[in-house]
């Protein structure tokens, strides 16, 4: 694990650079070009508010105007999503660079981390201004780098886990997809966590999942505007550092492999 | 003793044959046990590189050579660290860079400088460094105009500039080249082995695997030969070089004599009228009356070949045989180029000999001294005919013989020549060429 941060630390040069081409290689040539980054967003938001407020209305009092609550979930989600898709598979499509290149490979799944990342810290402004607008905002927002780090922990330890492993079992890139989908419904995202009845089976397993904490957390700093999950972050955190020290010693143990079986 | 800039103790390298099977198993084994290999049975593996050793001077250049598929380009990723040996040690000192696939990694979308970035920092360049040699590099690539624009608009040639451009500006202590100078035009690869001379110079280790053994002879200082993974000569380059292209001639004597036999039984075809010329059907026709049994090809001290340099002597050796006593007979042979184009043609008539009588078995020969050949491969024909041209036995394109030479002149027939220079024109002699023994 030590080793992991060391090797991303010297080649932090590169991890940036690389960031910055996906940003740029991402949308060079669409017409609306950077503001992908805030339209992708928004059009979600558009379609589970449609769902959620309309076909299958929400109405838990605690949680309106339910688009805003929407919303500070689905943009931390769609990171944590996004990136894991995309490591996934980001060995393989770069197969040429690992077997020709002598790079510690572990930059890859990172940069996808990162790249996602820089997604979501741009759209942030929006909800913030959102959240201003509608006088939401309140000062527990300047507390969000906290869940922010959780959240980088967690999903860089995944990256790095699924993408190595992706390499050895290509049939993750198809069931990942599917698994993601469930996750998010068993993440309280589109509903609160406190609508789940306490000592449930269901409340159980939303426990039990660390993004459940790190969504709630977002919540309530941006929604809500008073934090009571401190114990759920903590948690979600020791989740993210033993899914990190597994990522990285799985990788380290895989190393050898990768430009042999991409 | 300084330490070598490589070392390889013992090295093996043994791949998985199958790649999508047992991934199970190799994976409980990369876990446990830290190889892929370990479960695996010797028929779902595949050995590249067996018991390799050897080591590499600092500030000398290594060349490897060998055939296709007999691990050189295992050996060089070994080298570069981008694999590890299954088996043994390999130790290399200082900053390694390899010029394994030029440009590996450029994203098509983005500028000409920022891949440069990109690729240079992958390389290990830090951003100080990047930022010291940014200029040399677009210069040396010559696309100081075209290096914001995407790399996608670049032709193949600008590519593989760039590429170049960015791994030999690493500035590495240990430079891996692997078959990459075959790209680019004349210029830019003059330009290039310029710049590994240069290196050279500065007491830089090279290490390099190629298949140009005229290079290797110019600039190495050590020569490894694999061969299906082993070592199979190490040492001084004339001597190892010689060695390989013997070995190589020794393989194409084996293939050549075999498509020599195989072909002895074709059936009489229709026909053609000897010495036609358009397109050389290799066939057999002829009333047998007369018999070409069997043929021989000999050097000088009439030793059986296929190879042969140029200026060497080579024999063409009939054994005949006349059914019935004849008294109308001529022989002939003609040599032609692989494309058919015919190179010379002769027989006892043009020549004027006066046939009186042939009978029984007997042996005709025709010494050609001082064979006047590029490097080819060439077909004969031998024939016995009547006078008046009706094939008794004519053998079209049944034996071949290859020539090899080291220089590589163009053409079909070399004169024997001498160069010599006045007192203002100065040029050093060729390197001790020595033509190849066989």
């Amino acid at each position: 694990m030590i080793s992991a941060i060391r090797a991303l630390v010297r080649y932090r040069a590169l991890v940036l650079s690389l960031v910055s081409r996906e940003l740029k290689a991402r949308y060079r040539g669409s017409m609306l070009g950077f503001l992908w980054s805030f339209v992708n967003p928004l059009l979600l938001l558009l379609t589970y508010t449609l769902v959620f407020t309309v076909i299958l209305p929400n109405k838990q009092p605690d949680i309106q105007p339910f688009f805003l609550f929407l919303f500070c979930g689905i943009l931390p989600w769609t990171w944590f999503q996004a990136s894991l898709a995309e490591s996934a598979g980001v060995l393989i499509s770069s197969a040429n660079l690992i077997k020709k290149v002598l790079f510690p490979a572990e930059v890859l799944p990172t940069v996808c981390v990162l790249a996602n990342l820089t997604h979501f810290l741009l759209g942030l402004p929006i909800l913030i201004a959102v959240l201003a607008f509608e006088r939401k905002l309140a000062w527990t927002a300047l507390l969000l780098p906290l869940p922010i780090l959780v959240q980088l922990v967690l999903t860089l330890g995944l990256a790095l886990f699924l993408s190595a492993l992706t390499v050895h079992f290509r049939d993750i890139q198809n069931i990942l997809g599917h698994v993601l989908q469930v996750w998010f419904f068993a993440t309280p995202v589109v509903y609160s966590y406190a609508q789940v009845a306490e000592a449930t089976p269901l409340r159980r397993l939303l426990r039990l999942n660390p993004m459940t904490h790190v969504i709630v957390m977002y919540q309530q700093m941006l929604f809500h505007g008073n934090i009571d999950h401190w114990r759920g972050l903590a948690l979600a955190l020791l989740v993210g550092v033993v899914a990190f020290a597994v990522g990285a010693f799985l990788f380290d143990r895989l190393r050898d492999t990768l430009a042999e079986e991409v | 003793m300084t330490k070598p800039a490589i070392a390889a103790e013992h090295v093996s390298k043994i791949y998985r044959r199958f790649a999508h099977r047992n991934q199970l198993r190799t994976l409980k084994s990369a876990l446990l046990t830290g190889s892929v290999l370990a479960d695996l049975k010797p028929e779902e593996t595949f050995t590249a590189l067996e018991d390799v050793s050897f080591e590499v001077r600092p500030g000398s250049t290594f060349a490897v050579i060998g055939e296709n598929g007999s691990g050189k380009s295992t050996l060089l990723k070994l080298v570069a660290g981008i694999t590890r040996p299954t088996r043994g040690r390999l130790g290399v000192a200082g900053r390694v860079s390899a010029l394994i696939e030029l440009g590996a990694g450029f994203h098509p979308e983005i500028s000409g400088r920022e891949n440069v970035a990109i690729n240079a920092m992958m390389l290990g360049l830090t951003r100080k460094e990047l930022e010291r040699q940014y200029d040399a590099i677009v210069d040396f690539a010559e696309l100081r105009d075209f290096i914001e624009a995407p790399v996608k608009t670049y032709s193949s040639g600008m590519y593989m500039r760039l590429g170049f451009a960015v791994a030999i500006h690493v500035d590495p202590d240990v430079l891996l080249i692997d078959e990459v100078l075959a790209v680019g035009d004349e210029a830019f690869t003059r330009k290039c082995l310029d710049k590994i001379a240069e290196f050279r110079r500065r007491g830089k280790t090279i290490l390099f695997v190629t298949h140009s053994l005229g290079l290797v002879d110019k600039m190495c200082d050590d020569v490894l030969w694999l061969s299906h993974g082993r070592t199979h000569g190490h040492g001084e380059p004339k001597r190892v070089v010689d060695e390989y292209l013997t070995y190589v001639a020794g393989g194409e004597e084996a293939l050549l004599r075999s498509r020599g036999a195989s072909q002895d039984t074709t059936s009489p075809g229709p026909a053609p009228s000897p010495g036609a010329t358009g397109s050389y059907q290799p066939g057999r026709w002829g009333s047998r009356e007369v018999e070409i049994r069997a043929v021989r090809l000999l050097d000088a001290r009439e030793r059986e070949r296929h190879v042969f340099v140029p200026g060497e002597t080579l024999q063409l050796v009939l054994s005949v045989a006349a059914q019935q006593p004849v008294e109308d007979f001529v022989f002939g042979i003609g040599l032609f180029a692989a494309d058919g184009t015919c190179i010379y043609g002769t027989n006892t008539d043009l020549e004027e000999f006066v046939p009186r009588r042939l009978s029984g078995e007997t042996e005709v020969r025709i010494a050609l001294e001082g064979l006047s050949l590029v490097e080819g491969t060439y077909f004969v024909d031998l024939a016995a005919h009547k006078r008046d041209g009706t094939p008794y036995d004519y053998l079209r394109g049944q034996h071949s013989f290859r020539v090899k030479s080291r220089v590589k002149d163009v053409g079909l027939y070399r004169p024997l020549h001498q160069w010599s220079f006045g007192g203002g024109a100065l040029l050093d002699a060729p390197a001790k060429r020595g033509e190849l023994e066989l």
